[in-house]
């Protein structure tokens, strides 16, 4: 693909809508009871709070939205949601787990 | 043919912990044959042939098992899986299980149109073994011809078809100079991953030590290109480095421990705990074809064996490490030692350490390596390495 020519890293922001490309699956294990992300040549086993931001990460709902959900969910305050729910993404993004668009 | 990294996770908990009960990967060896000859190829000295390998209908079989067992990867390997021409076929029923399918391809033999195909059924990632970026060189090491230019289509379609792209390249002394040539080939493939993945001397690679060895001076340059690489790829492409263990302090934690998180199924349907664990003598190696996999798993005799830490002698027994490393490899352990139960002598408290780094050392500096056994269908019986 001629994009991958110029391939740079990409900066997760309050305004990326952050998805899973189709070949990162989260799944739900029903044998251990966990949820497990498959990555090629990984497997991840992401924390409660990182499955519920990963549910959300759907291409269409932005990483703001996504921290205003949990911040209300966990009745925590928002500024300090949405710091980690960067960061958590930024590492993700670097990894190859998502994509931030 | 590389080594699988079987977890990593999200949180701070052990990764043990998570697949003590079930096996996260299974290597499944579709056949061994390979119209490449690589020098240092992980399959064992002695190849199963193609009228013994399993039947497309006990690979499916061995795929349903898997899934049932916990299995969550499938890795798709040989020799070459795709001089099967059932291929599509197992893939079908591993992605329809819900395995994580992952082709692990020299990919000279593929077609694009196969490649379609594989993905239509469900194929989620393909990772492409390279022998060097340099025509020559990678001519030499695989004894076999244009390949590089083959595997530069082969990575091309796979990005066309928008499939994530794993490069695997082997490193040793013929290489490693080459090293930064081959990470820009990778991102040039448009990979969202390397494998930076230093020769592990088991089988061929141990009986091709002394041509394939490179300096402690080579490896750490080299260490030092790929942590420069991380950084300046980091967000594009994704880095594994496998450390050549002869230059290491202690050992790395062999397939995630004995029988903790992988299981590898040979061509006739032999179950083992790690893809060398032939060259150990004593272990009994279930058949698929005799035995449900869940059950060779949890009581075969090849796994019990070395499972856990309770075989372990001194100085792994009282070793504060040996929950972390479980002694390092058991085949390089009996290679070296004469003893699989003794401790892995890339470790500095085995005995036998010092050694194992001196061999490294001397043979390294030889001026003229002594010339490749290339892996080969032997006509009789070939004789164990060491
Ligand atoms: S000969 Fe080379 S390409 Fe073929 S299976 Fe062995 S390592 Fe892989
Ligand atoms: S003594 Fe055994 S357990 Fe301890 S570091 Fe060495 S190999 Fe690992």
């Amino acid at each position: 693909m001629s994009t991958d020519a110029t391939r740079t890293r990409v900066m997760v922001v309050p305004a990326s809508k952050p998805a899973l490309p189709p070949h990162i699956k989260l799944r739900h294990d029903p044998g251990r009871g966990r949820w497990h992300v498959l990555a090629p040549e990984r497997v991840f086993e992401p924390d409660p709070i990182s499955i519920e931001i990963l549910k959300r990460c759907d291409g269409a709902t932005s990483v703001e939205e996504i921290a205003t959900e949990l911040a209300k969910d966990y009745n925590a305050p928002l500024q300090e949601i949405l710091a980690d729910t960067i960061s958590m993404l930024q590492e993700l993004s670097d990894k190859g787990v998502i994509k931030a668009a | 043919m590389n080594e699988i990294a079987p977890m990593e996770q999200f949180s701070e908990k052990p990764v043990v912990e998570a697949c003590a009960r079930a096996p996260v990967g299974l290597l499944a060896e579709l056949t061994h044959r390979c119209p490449l000859q690589c020098p240092y190829c992980s399959n064992p000295l002695e190849l199963d042939r193609v009228n013994s390998e399993l039947t497309t209908e006990q690979w499916q079989d061995v795929m349903r098992q898997a899934a049932d067992l916990g299995i969550l990867q499938i890795h798709l390997s040989g020799g070459e899986p795709t001089v099967r021409k059932d291929l599509e076929d197992i893939v079908e029923v591993a992605a329809k299980a819900g395995l994580y399918t992952n082709l692990i391809t020299a990919g000279v033999t593929l077609t694009r149109d196969r490649l379609k195909r594989l993905k239509e059924l469900g194929l989620d990632h393909v990772q492409l073994s390279i022998q060097d970026v340099d025509d020559a060189n990678a001519e030499k090491i695989s004894a076999y011809k244009n390949g590089l230019a083959k595997k530069r289509e082969v990575g091309k379609w796979v990005r066309e078809l928008e499939m994530p792209l794993t490069i695997n390249a082997p490193i040793h002394r013929l290489n490693i100079e080459n090293l930064p040539n081959i990470i820009d080939f990778a991102v040039e493939m448009g990979a969202g991953r390397i494998e930076v993945a230093n020769i592990q001397y088991y089988a061929w690679a141990l009986k091709n030590r002394a041509a394939l060895m490179p300096t402690r001076a080579q490896v750490l340059k080299s260490a030092e290109i790929v942590e420069e690489a991380k950084q300046r790829l980091k967000g594009v492409m994704v880095f594994d480095f496998v450390v050549p263990d002869y230059y290491a302090k202690t050992p790395k934690p062999c397939m995630g421990g004995w029988g903790r998180g992988v299981m590898n199924v040979t061509p006739q349907g032999r179950v083992l705990p790690c893809h060398a664990s032939e060259s150990v003598p004593g272990l009994v190696f279930d058949n698929v074809k005799d035995r449900r996999l869940a059950d060779i798993w949890l009581n075969g005799q090849a796994f019990q064996k070395y499972r856990g830490t309770s075989w372990m002698k001194e100085p792994c027994k009282s070793c504060p490490r040996a929950e972390l490393d479980f002694g390092g490899c058991r085949c390089q352990a009996m290679a070296f030692t004469g003893d699989a139960a003794n401790t892995d002598p890339a470790c500095k408290l085995s005995p036998y350490h010092e050694a194992f780094v001196a061999a490294a050392e001397r043979e390294s500096a030889e001026a003229t390596p002594p010339p490749f056994v290339y892996r080969r269908m032997s006509p009789t019986k070939a004789t164990p390495a060491e």
